[in-house]
């Protein structure tokens, strides 16, 4: 990249405009290669995805909190199959529900957490000129893009969306209407476009790294991005195949998940039969357990970046984090039926699944009490970015610690499949990973536009979120405990039992709703300081780590001179040193 | 802006991104055919009778198959060492050769299929027909793709190698790789589907 020639024009901004004239605005913004446009691309179309798949939850929760009443002023405008007179039918909520699943775990947070960040910032972590594969990042963004929008369309063919819930649970998903089939449709291009990005991740990370950065001399995040993709690129195809094979049972008549002698509506269904409807739980899981790592490894990177960054000290424990990072990513793979425990599986396979997810739990917690120790004794700088990261620490603590009674056999059996569960897993995604995301935003955003996001609305942002997440998801808790259900249309109230906890809805709906109000800000001020923020230089936060060296933003090929690593990641405060943090890419 | 090592390899790994890619890529298919082989374990055992393979299935043409495929591999390597030893003629037949196998194998599976269902057996008659065809459909794709790739370097692609040999051959190789591994996923298919 960095020809004899190009050296000739020494700023930045030369180069840059170099481009503007090879490139068009098709090649440039929409079909581009550069890894930091389809970086950006991911993270714009998964926070999309995101606020869709929270208006979602928002409409649910209108029901859940007021069952059976009309929705006022948005209610009509639903339609009369979906919501008649405003009032929210079983199978629009059905709908909504497995939806909302859907779109943000596989549209909204790994988009954003891997595609997003994974693209933008891992390339420049490594001292890359690009990913390895430039043309292949751009077909897994569009792969990506299409499936995104098959999903969508599910909306609006006959019979709506599918309601099978996010893991389209055979036979029900075999007998579902025809968004069950066009959401299996969309699944093999997620699957695709996350399969082409996580060879191309690994492949840029041993190939591409600059000169003298060795694997421990990697940040956190680009670990993080490390793992993240090895569970991509092995998880996900069983789940393929797991879709195959639900798709022949639904087009071509086949029987892989449908039993012998299944009787529905009071008649036996005539097919074959001889299938077994655990299999799909089986192979379901094994994707889907490892992608609840996909959804926090990367937000435990970017919780690194940013606390080592803002406490101008090192991580504490770098290596046992890193060793943990890999057993975690292995371990993920040795799990998966601690989701099952309900199918009747022998206890000796139980007393299996639930020793090794005691086991994964260590590493986790590793992890967590480094970033924790990490804080001790640094000068904190409470800047918006390190709040969202510190209100990662707590939120998944949280999430984890109540995921402990879920992964026992004895004391999953009365939790599972009720709003415990909704909260645990939440607690860890939500307030967890999105916070991180959040941070992250916020802690690349002045690299990606040379501009800075606006502080006080930051902390609007932040303090207003932190309050709802908590106010949505701790009342749960106490809803599950109680035994309700998670898929109950009208929230429990036809159970006598649950009526001590129906308030609870309400509480969690108005927490819901007020958090959309709050989200308000950061939207107001991401587009405001994309064109009006504080403009900034190249290292505004006095990091350490590659990307920095890079101009803001990085032109295409981002650095001027190919960087050198001199040291490891985090070398803030060394003692003697002139200044308090030395990059890794000064001799 | 060039990648650096798409054609020279780096030093400290020893390899170029495109082996790097292709190898994770089979990786990753192993565990698609794997799934696929492991959930027919799974309704075999769990099914109170199983047809044996070759009272359904045809096992001389699927021997011949095989045969076809183990030389379709044999013609790809040479095509590669064709390329090593800076033989472009000569390359060109063999991948000629392997891409005419890989027809010749599309057609012997062709009449297979229109057997089967000529016959009224379909993937819905039982699991073992749906298993039967949706591993061979998979496989069959997958040998479809191969011979995409082989035909993109046997014609158009192949210009590269009059600017940059190196990289040309570095493609054969990875293209190789896969072809290979399509011949292995059948040669574990041909006694599971139809010896067993």
């Amino acid at each position: 990249m960095s020809q004899p020639g190009a050296i000739a024009t020494p700023t930045p901004h030369a180069a840059h405009e170099g481009h503007h004239e090879e490139l068009g605005f098709w090649r440039k913004y929409v079909f581009s290669v550069d890894h930091k446009v389809i970086g950006i691309q991911y993270a714009i179309t998964g926070l999309l995805f995101l606020l869709f798949g929270f208006s979602l939850m928002m409409l649910m929760r209108w029901q859940l909190a007021y069952p059976g009443s009309p929705l006022p002023l948005l209610g009509s405008l639903l339609g009369e199959v979906r919501m008649p007179g405003g009032i929210m039918q079983p199978d629009f909520y059905n709908e909504l529900g497995a939806m909302h699943g859907t779109i943000m775990v596989f549209l909204g947070v790994v988009p954003l957490a891997v595609g997003g960040f994974g693209n933008f910032v891992l390339p420049l972590q490594i001292g890359a000129p690009d990913m390895a594969f430039p043309r292949l990042n751009m077909a897994s963004y569009w792969f990506f893009f299409l499936g995104g929008m098959i999903m969508l369309g599910s909306f609006f063919v006959p019979g709506g969306a599918a309601q099978g819930g996010w893991t389209s649970y055979s036979p029900l998903a075999n007998l579902a209407g025809m968004g069950q089939t066009v959401w299996l449709i969309g699944m093999i291009f997620l699957i695709t476009s996350s399969l082409l990005g996580a060879i191309n991740f690994i492949t840029t990370t041993i190939q591409l790294r600059a000169k003298g950065l060795s694997f421990m001399r990697f940040p956190f995040f680009v670990w993080a991005q490390f793992v993240t993709s090895f569970l991509l690129l092995l998880a996900f195809p069983p789940l393929e195949a797991a879709a195959v094979m639900q798709l022949m049972d639904r087009l071509a008549g086949t029987s892989f998940f449908l039993p012998s002698g299944l009787v529905v509506s009071g008649q036996v269904l005539d097919v074959a039969g001889g299938g077994n409807p655990i299999l799909w739980q089986h192979l379901f899981w094994f994707l889907a357990h490892p992608e609840v790592y996909v959804l926090i490894l990367p937000a435990m990177g970017i919780v690194a970046e940013i606390i080592a960054n803002n406490t101008r000290k090192p991580l504490w424990g770098y290596r046992p984090m890193v060793y943990s990072l890999v057993f975690l990513g292995f371990m993920s793979f040795l799990v998966w039926a601690h989701h099952m425990f309900m199918t009747g599986m022998g206890t000796e396979m139980a007393a299996f699944f639930q020793t090794t997810t005691m086991i994964i739990s260590i590493p986790s917690v590793v992890i967590l009490t480094a970033l924790v120790i990490s804080l001790w004794g640094g000068s904190i700088r409470f800047n918006t970015p390190m709040l969202f990261a510190l209100g990662f620490l707590p939120m998944f603590g949280i999430g984890g610690l109540t995921g402990l009674p879920l992964g026992f056999n004895i004391s999953d059996i009365p939790l599972h499949d009720t709003y415990y569960v909704i909260a645990h897993f939440h607690y860890v995604v939500a307030p967890g990973t999105i916070f991180a995301l959040f941070a992250g935003i916020y802690y690349w955003f002045p690299k990606a536009t040379g501009r800075m996001m606006n502080e006080t609305l930051g902390k609007i942002h932040f303090f207003g979120s932190i309050v709802c997440m908590n106010v949505i998801f701790m009342p749960m808790f106490l809803v599950g405990l109680a035994g309700v259900s998670r898929r109950l249309f009208d929230g429990g109230e036809s159970y006598a039992f649950a009526q001590p906890v129906l308030q609870m809805n309400v509480v969690s709906s108005w927490g819901a709703w007020i958090l959309a109000i709050f989200q308000i800000p950061f939207i107001f001020n991401f587009f405001w300081s994309i064109w009006k923020g504080e403009k900034t230089g190249d290292n505004p936060w006095q990091a350490t780590t590659l990307e920095w060296a890079a101009p803001s933003p990085p032109p295409h090929g981002n650095f001027l001179v190919a960087p050198e690593a001199y040291r490891g990641p985090y070398e803030y405060s060394v003692p003697g040193a002139a200044k308090d943090f030395t990059p890794q890419h000064e001799a | 802006m060039d990648i650096p090592y798409t054609v020279e390899v780096r030093r400290d790994t020893g390899l170029t991104n495109g082996k790097i890619g292709i190898w994770l890529f089979l990786a990753s298919e192993v565990m698609l055919f794997g799934a696929l082989f492991a959930s027919y374990i799974l309704i075999r055992v769990g099914a109170p009778n199983w047809p044996k393979g070759d009272t359904i299935l045809n096992v001389p043409m699927a021997t011949f198959n095989t045969i076809v495929l183990i030389t379709s591999s044999i013609t790809m390597v040479m095509a590669w060492a064709s390329l090593m030893r800076n033989r472009f003629g000569t390359f060109r037949i063999y991948m000629g050769a392997t891409i005419l196998l890989g027809f010749v194998f599309l057609v012997v599976k062709y009449f297979e299929y229109s057997a089967k269902l000529h016959h009224g057996l379909y993937p819905s008659t039982n699991n073992f027909l749906a298993i039967y065809f949706t591993l061979t459909g998979l496989h069959m794709l997958h040998v479809i793709g191969g011979m995409a790739v082989n035909a993109y370097l046997w014609g158009f692609g192949s210009k590269l190698w009059k600017t940059n040999p190196v990289w040309f051959t570095n493609r054969v190789e990875n293209s190789g790789l896969f072809w290979h591994f399509v011949d292995l996923v059948w040669i574990f298919l041909f006694p599971t589907l139809y010896l067993l």
